[in-house]
């Protein structure tokens, strides 16, 4: 906690504000918009010439109309809240549900629902506004109708705003909905950086597109709906608002109340409204989120040394502050002579390379997580590349869960690591604003901890499981992963270590599984549970951009190193740089000899989800060999004086003699 | 300035072997007869490749007509040819459809070709069609002819990639190691080649309707990769491609057609695109990456270019008073620019520099206009504008590929080659005519990336041919890294030559 309240100055200071500020954008858009829907909603086939000049100052009047100001101030409204929700929402790795059960785990989670409540009444609201804007036969719920058998005048329910409404709450559902299976609030970064303004001018034909597109499927499908269940609100709104039905108006639920082109028209342009307040508040938020922020490398005075480049990157609490950290290190690296001079230079009184090592170091740590990460998925997965079935993966971890005192020391020993939010796709949702915003979110942290989804995942990603009963008394989940291998050791230990075991809730270890015949139900969701094999292997890489900038960062600076460090800073940690690649480049070519590992996604053709995750192991795949022949292409000849193992020495000859 | 006039008469009765003590040698020379290097040089013949003899569109004609319902056809139509398909199917079919509706997509159609052909008056090269547009934008000269169709060195290793006329792509080494034969279903009218920097593998190919990124294992014995070996690349509207161009770190691949007003900048192994769009100029033709990568050079079919800058991908843009350009380099720092425009007979320079915040205009460095030289079988003239430009990686030869006159007798297509100086100001001084085969005419030209005892031409001529040609210095800049009695050679040859011609221009 205390670290969180320390690290929160990027967020004060830039996230947030960058938040404001893509916010006040769309805000000011929001006129715009509204003006353009104005005239294209009067727009009217047969009289092009009475829409564009004598409607002119209709359409003038309209937007100075005072229910028009009054839907801009509503609209405003909800770009600010939709604007919040960009900002709490938002993740740098998306969630990627392993299973059928686990999606359906993160769509029916109460956070989840909570988000498509609102989103729901920001929909109703919206296309409220949309209706009273359009005006004529939409603009109010209730109309004067004269009674056919009395003849006398009463309110009528008018079916037509009420479908408008639904279909406003329902674009809103499905927004919700699409923005968890499309991981809309998956903010990814450019392989090219540009300004804010070229790149908002070359997505927004894209965002128009896909909000005509997406508004078109979500009129269809609230037509259909409409179509078979339209009477249910129907008759329970105009029974508890008292309001008749008017029998002389055709219905809407019926096939020719349908057939309605004007009514159509009007749905989609609305929807096609509705979506696209949304979606540019969304781009804009992208857009300013990953927008490059330079951080000085080294600072003069100490009370800044914590907002420096080799401070910053270690830091794990704060991920967008880590992501945009690694962003500018893979710039420098590029870019930047003086700051690579900076990197490679050596502290005042005393003259150590300070900032190379932090640098080096981080990068170095992040690569062989990574690798540790990708060798306990070759263990855990079956040789048909699905992962080992939780029947027998939960009684390795009970049983494992009695050795932990035993086995888990030599593990922390091996690889000390923390457990950090940045390495599980379980960290999803709880992103980084703001130290009590994530507390607060913690528990509701839909996709990994909840119910629905695979202990074989959760173990997979290291995220603590909270029902296993040694959730406290472990601290490396290095060991659950490594479950698996543990086995031979923890039979022994159960036989005569188990008062070892005593500081870990050890005696509640279920029976083991193997002898017990699982049943018809619980086979039934373990097939539900394995539905889809490649999703596991993008969750192993959903944060791999990280990963593909600290390549390319490191490799860019060794190479410019030949050169440009006068002080040989960067020999000492070479021959590390160059195993640890190499391992790397081991564990991710026997992770695409699995099946499915290489498979292609679909590419989704109009969607404002960004599916860039699909790839990124392709991406790092070809960012790691690129590293290396940057590396190898550089020292050439030299890096045989590099005192490095005979094994890698033999990989690295293959890239020298460009066989890779 | 330096003009064809000052050059050495080109030796028309043979071909150009080497260059030696500066001077390019030719088989007629005494004991140069050996082949001077041990790298593949292939011939292709036009008999031996069978192109395409007809688009896959015509195939119709060999089958029965056979009539549909309006409906199949409609869908049909739209499949084929979009909305004009559609428009034409329901125009044609008048008789069949209401009234209105045939009036209605006639009159579309009429308005949609009204519009278009206001476009195409004001970008001429929309009317083309996609082979000819090909033709037109290639660096390869005369391309719709040629038997090879595209060719390029790896940046690393001694191997290089043709593509040939039957839309296959052949790939050779310097060993005698199998040559793989790279053949997809995609793969039509290949007009560039590239192979990824800081890699083994990746070759990439713009193509008429997709960009094929091939992954070809280097280490594999095997001839013909299937085609599960290409990642194919696509985008709406972004076709057909005439130009590519991968960025020096080999991230970054950019792609170029001339209908499409955005290049795409690719991350390959994400197969996602950025695309960066300029109205104006209707169209990328040509790419260019400098060396250093810190700049990007994006010629379009009308008269003006652009110069991206790579890190922020903001642009400068390069009106031209007559044509459009058609070959540029860069000096292998980046710092400068050589340009040839369409229809003019010169060289233009930009010289880049991050103090002074980049140049005004460009200057004229080579005059390149019609010069005759007497020769024993009658007079030969050389000259005219310039198709291709290519600088050696060490920055010291610069090979211009000359477009001759076929109507006119002896005004062949020659390639000549300048060296350069960059260094105290930035000279070209005349080196000689690379010369074939009598008969043959250079249609592309590329320098090795990495040759050591100087710089290799590889040169592509008419008559299928592939040959290289060493020209062996030592840099100026990097003394002692040759055998030093060759760099004392050169070093001493070099002033006096300067000094003969810096007389003869002044």
């Amino acid at each position: 906690m205390f670290s969180l309240k320390q690290n929160s100055w990027f967020i004060r200071k830039v996230v947030i504000w960058r938040a404001v500020a893509s916010i006040a954008w769309s805000v000011l858009l929001l006129p715009v918009t509204t003006a353009v829907f104005v005239l294209l909603s009067r727009f009217s086939l047969f009289h092009p010439i009475q829409w564009i000049s004598g409607e002119e100052t209709n359409c003038t009047s309209l937007l100075m109309a005072s229910s028009t100001i009054f839907s801009l101030v509503v609209l405003c409204g909800v770009v600010l809240i939709t604007g919040f929700f960009n900002l709490e929402f938002y993740t740098l790795v998306p969630s990627i549900p392993c299973s059928r059960m686990a999606l359906l785990g993160t769509v029916l989670h109460p956070r989840q629902c909570v988000h498509s409540l609102v989103y729901c009444t920001m929909g109703m609201l919206v296309m409220w506004c949309a209706s009273v804007t359009i005006g004529g036969r939409y603009s109010t719920l209730g109309t004067p109708c004269r009674q056919s058998e009395s003849g006398e005048v009463a309110t009528c329910l008018n079916e037509y705003h009420l479908f408008i409404l639904l279909a406003g709450a329902f674009m809103g559902y499905s927004h919700s909905f699409l923005g968890v299976v499309q991981n809309m609030y998956y903010v990814s970064f450019q392989p090219i950086q540009q300004y804010k303004y070229p790149r908002f001018k070359g997505c927004l034909l894209m965002v128009v597109k896909c909000s005509v597109v997406q508004a078109l499927y979500s009129a269809r499908n609230f037509a259909a709906l409409y179509f078979f269940f339209g009477y249910i609100p129907k008759t329970w709104i105009s029974s508890t608002l008292n309001l008749q039905i008017d029998s002389s108006l055709q219905s809407l639920d019926s096939l020719t109340g349908l057939l309605d082109f004007s009514l159509l028209y009007h749905l989609s342009i609305s929807g096609t409204f509705l979506y696209l307040t949304w979606y540019l508040t969304v781009l804009l938020f992208r857009i300013y989120v990953t927008e490059a922020y330079s951080f000085p490398v080294q600072s003069t005075f100490t009370e800044d040394a914590e907002q420096c480049l080799p401070k910053v990157l270690t830091e794990k609490t704060t991920l967008v502050m880590k992501f945009l950290a690694l962003q500018d290190l893979a710039l420098l690296s590029q870019h930047s002579l003086s700051r690579r001079l900076e990197v490679f230079s050596l502290s005042q009184p005393g003259g150590h390379p300070h900032n190379w090592n932090a640098i080096s170091g981080e990068c170095l740590s992040l690569l062989s997580e990574l690798t540790q990460r990708l060798v306990a998925h070759q263990d855990a997965v079956a040789s048909n590349g699905r992962v080992k079935s939780p029947s027998a993966s939960s009684d390795t971890r009970s049983a494992s869960s009695s050795s932990s005192v035993v086995s888990g020391t030599e593990g922390i020993a091996e690889t000390p690591r923390p457990s950090v939010p940045l390495r599980t796709p379980g960290s999803v949702f709880k992103s980084s604003v703001g130290g009590a915003n994530s507390a607060l979110t913690a528990p509701f942290t839909p996709d990994v901890n909840s119910p629905f989804s695979s202990p074989a995942l959760r173990r997979l990603v290291g995220q603590q499981d909270p029902q296993s009963p040694w959730s406290g008394a472990v601290q490396s989940p290095h060991i659950m992963r490594r479950g698996p291998k543990l086995w031979s050791a923890s039979t022994e230990s159960q036989s005569n270590g188990s008062p070892l075991a005593s500081p870990a809730p050890a005696s509640v270890p279920s029976p083991p599984a193997a002898n017990q015949k699982p049943s018809f139900l619980a086979q039934w969701l373990q097939n539900r549970r394995e539905q889809l094999p490649e999703a596991s292997s993008q969750a192993l890489f959903a944060d791999s951009q990280a990963h593909i900038w600290a390549l390319q960062g490191l490799s860019h600076l060794v190479a410019a190193s030949f050169s440009e460090d006068q002080f040989g800073v960067v020999q000492t940690t070479l021959p590390n740089i160059l195993s640890s690649l190499v391992v790397l480049l081991e564990a991710v070519d026997r992770h695409f000899k699995l099946p499915h590992a290489s498979s292609k996604p679909v590419r989704t053709i109009c969607s404002m989800g960004d599916s860039t995750y699909k790839t990124l192991r392709f991406a790092l795949r070809a960012a790691l060999k690129t590293a290396i022949y940057k590396i190898t292409t550089t020292f050439g000849e030299h890096l045989n004086a590099v005192n490095i193992s005979t094994e890698h020495r033999k990989r690295l000859q293959q890239f020298l003699e460009f066989k890779e | 300035m330096c003009s064809l006039g000052v050059f050495p008469a080109p030796v028309t009765a043979a071909q150009t072997l080497f260059e030696r003590n500066n001077e390019l040698l030719s088989a007629l020379d005494p004991g140069e007869h050996s082949q001077v290097c041990d790298l593949p040089s292939p011939q292709f013949t036009r008999d031996t490749l069978k192109g395409h003899s007809r688009p896959e569109s015509s195939s119709r004609s060999a089958f029965l007509d056979q009539r549909d319902t309006l409906w199949m056809r409609s869908a049909g139509a739209w499949r084929d040819a979009g909305l004009y398909g559609l428009l034409d199917e329901i125009t044609n079919s008048a008789d069949e459809v209401p009234r209105f509706l045939a009036v209605g997509s006639s009159c579309v159609l009429a308005l949609l070709r009204w519009a278009s052909s206001f476009h195409g008056s004001l970008f001429p090269h929309l009317t083309l069609s996609s082979d000819e547009m090909v033709a037109e934008f290639s660096q390869m000269l005369d391309w719709s002819d040629s038997a090879l169709r595209s060719f390029a060195w790896h940046p690393h290793t001694d191997k290089f990639a043709v593509a040939l006329l039957d839309d296959s792509i052949k790939i050779y080494k310097s060993n005698s190691s199998p040559t793989p034969t790279l053949k997809h279903r995609c793969q039509r009218s290949v007009c560039a080649l590239q192979w990824k920097p800081l890699c083994g593998s990746a070759l990439a190919a713009a193509c008429q309707s997709c960009l094929l990124i091939w992954h070809v294992d280097p280490a594999s014995l095997s001839t013909r990769p299937s085609s599960g070996c290409a990642q194919v690349l696509s985008h709406p509207g972004h076709s057909p491609i005439t130009s590519i161009a991968w960025s020096p770190t080999g991230s970054l691949l950019v792609s170029a057609s001339p209908v499409d007003t955005s290049m795409m900048v690719w991350d390959v192994a994400a197969e996602s695109a950025v695309p960066l769009q300029r109205v104006g100029g209707g169209g990328v033709t040509h790419l260019s990456w400098s060396p250093d990568g810190s700049r990007l050079l994006a010629a379009t079919p009308s008269a003006l270019f652009r110069v991206w800058e790579t890190r922020m991908w903001t642009c400068e843009r390069w009106p031209c008073l007559k044509g459009s350009c058609q070959s540029a380099c860069w000096s292998p720092d980046g710092g400068c620019l050589l340009l040839s425009m369409q229809g003019e007979r010169v060289i233009y320079a930009l010289t880049f520099s991050d103090l002074t915040g980049g140049p005004k205009a460009a200057s004229v460095v080579a005059d390149l206009s019609e010069t005759t030289f007497p020769g024993p079988d009658g007079d030969l003239t050389v000259g005219g504008e310039v198709c291709s430009l290519s600088w050696d990686p060490r920055g010291e030869r610069l090979a211009v590929l000359l477009k001759g006159d076929s109507q006119a007798v002896n005004h062949p297509s020659v390639i000549a080659v300048f060296k350069t100086r960059s260094s105290p100001v930035f000279e070209l001084l005349p080196c000689g005519f690379v010369m074939g085969e009598s008969g043959a005419e250079p249609r592309f030209m590329q320098f090795h990336p990495h040759f050591q005892h100087g710089a290799l031409l590889t040169v592509c001529w008419s008559d299928g041919r592939i040959s290289h040609v060493p020209f062996y210095f030592s840099s100026a800049g990097l003394l002692g890294g040759d055998s030093p009695l060759q760099a004392f050679a050169s070093s001493t040859a070099d002033p006096s030559s300067n000094k003969l011609y810096s007389e003869q221009t002044s």
